[in-house]
């Protein structure tokens, strides 16, 4: 484990194993709130930042709880600190920018329940990574929900142009569209050998 | 079933097997409300797992449900979401530590999905939205029915994924060696298009009973 590059651990997780289109986390938000550019890359990074900084924490608590013996306690105390910290960014966001804290709408308090967030604590956990190596991982699986929040979004609003039967409309052809990204995205797993 | 939550689904039996079937089918956690995605997708690459991992999943919203509809008197309005997610935690925690003793095969195979429950938006969702105004015996059946629901759908997609992607079901192998797979169903692309066919026919029911 110690031999990877921080560089490779980055792409890792941004492009080779991208958290949405290949391990199928934060599949909710993106797919709701990706009608739109700008709201999507605001969410991404909102997203980005919780994840940073929840990793973090996770990183501290994982070091605790081992010396205190008690795994088991993992799971609620992780859910614990992402709250929190959807709680700060959510009110950061209110004070700042009133009108990007209405179009997030229910997609903001959601961050909480968003897998990717907790994906990522559960995972440097597992595979053992260090502060440094945790950091890159985080801000690697941001860069890559991000990355694929932004191109669905400028899929979909081309898509309102196109003429779509009604059958397929809504979620269907939006899963459609999601499960071709994720073909392209296929092409990324040469680069880790 | 507790003999008083019987005689409450004897005595307005319309109505509870109503709240049971709303789920299954009307109210669909997966194929009309589409919430609760990634673990649908991301482990229903084979029946089995699928099968397992919606039972988890149902376990864990019955028991939370249960549990907070009972408590709903007493949780203050402020922190109930973090009460809640609290106790779907707790409730992971156990059905994680009881897959690895029943199986570790198992275990492995769903890796991180199973600790992944907490953050099923479908729990949070039927807590915030039916178990804390409802009583007890009520979000009780609204759990299993939505569980069935979610089971169902994940059973849907793990065996059509299996059956195309490896050739066979629950393991067993039902087409012959000449067989040629669809690896595509396998992969996460295959989640993708298996659940977009399962909401194209969804949709074409629909919108033929809305004809009619």
């Amino acid at each position: 484990m110690k031999e990877e590059s921080l560089w490779f651990i980055f792409i890792n997780a941004s492009l080779i194993n991208n958290f949405v289109l290949a391990y199928f986390l934060g599949i909710c938000p993106f797919l709701g709130v990706s009608g739109k550019m700008e709201t999507a890359s605001k969410m991404g990074a909102a997203v980005t930042f919780v994840m940073i900084i929840s990793s973090v924490c996770a990183y501290g608590i994982h070091l605790l709880l081992v010396a205190i013996n008690a795994p088991f306690l993992q799971l609620i105390s992780y859910i614990v600190v992402i709250a929190s910290t959807v709680q700060l960014v959510e009110m950061i966001i209110k004070k700042m920018s009133p009108a990007l804290f209405r179009s997030l709408g229910i997609f903001l308090p959601l961050i909480t329940t968003n897998c990717a967030i907790l994906g990522v604590a559960l995972f440097q956990t597992s595979k053992g990574y260090g502060l440094a190596e945790s950091l890159a991982y985080s801000f690697g699986a941001g860069a890559g929900f991000t990355l694929a929040l932004v191109l669905m979004a400028g899929l979909r609003e081309q898509l309102d142009f196109a003429d779509v039967p009604k059958v397929v409309k809504g979620t269907a052809i939006t899963l459609l569209i999601a499960g071709i990204l994720s073909l392209t995205f296929m092409g990324f797993s040469g680069l880790g050998s | 079933m507790s003999p008083e939550l019987k005689n409450i689904a004897l005595k307005d039996a319309p109505s509870s097997t109503d709240e049971f079937i709303k789920g299954l089918w009307r109210e669909n956690p997966v194929f009309v409300q589409v919430i609760g995605m990634c673990p649908v997708l991301a482990v229903s690459n084979s029946a089995e797992n699928a099968l397992a991992m919606g039972l988890a999943t149902a376990f864990v919203l019955v028991m939370s449900n249960v549990l907070i509809s009972s408590l709903r008197n007493f949780i203050p309005k402020q922190v109930r979401i973090a009460t809640y997610i609290l106790i779907i935690a707790t409730f992971v925690t156990m059905v994680d530590y009881a897959i690895q003793a029943i199986s570790v095969d198992l275990h492995k195979s769903l890796g991180a999905f199973i600790s992944l429950i907490v953050v099923n938006c479908m729990i949070l969702s039927r807590a915030e939205a039916f178990a804390s105004k409802n009583t007890v015996s009520k979000s009780a059946i609204d759990g299993l029915g939505m569980g069935f629901g979610f089971v169902f759908a994940l059973f849907c997609l793990g065996s059509v994924r299996e059956i195309l992607g490896n050739g066979s079901i629950f393991g067993f192998p039902i087409f012959p060696e000449s067989y040629q797979e669809w690896i595509i169903m396998i992969l996460p692309a295959g989640g993708f298009f298996t659940l977009a066919f399962w909401l194209l026919i969804f949709n074409h029911y629909k919108l033929k009973k809305a004809k009619s």
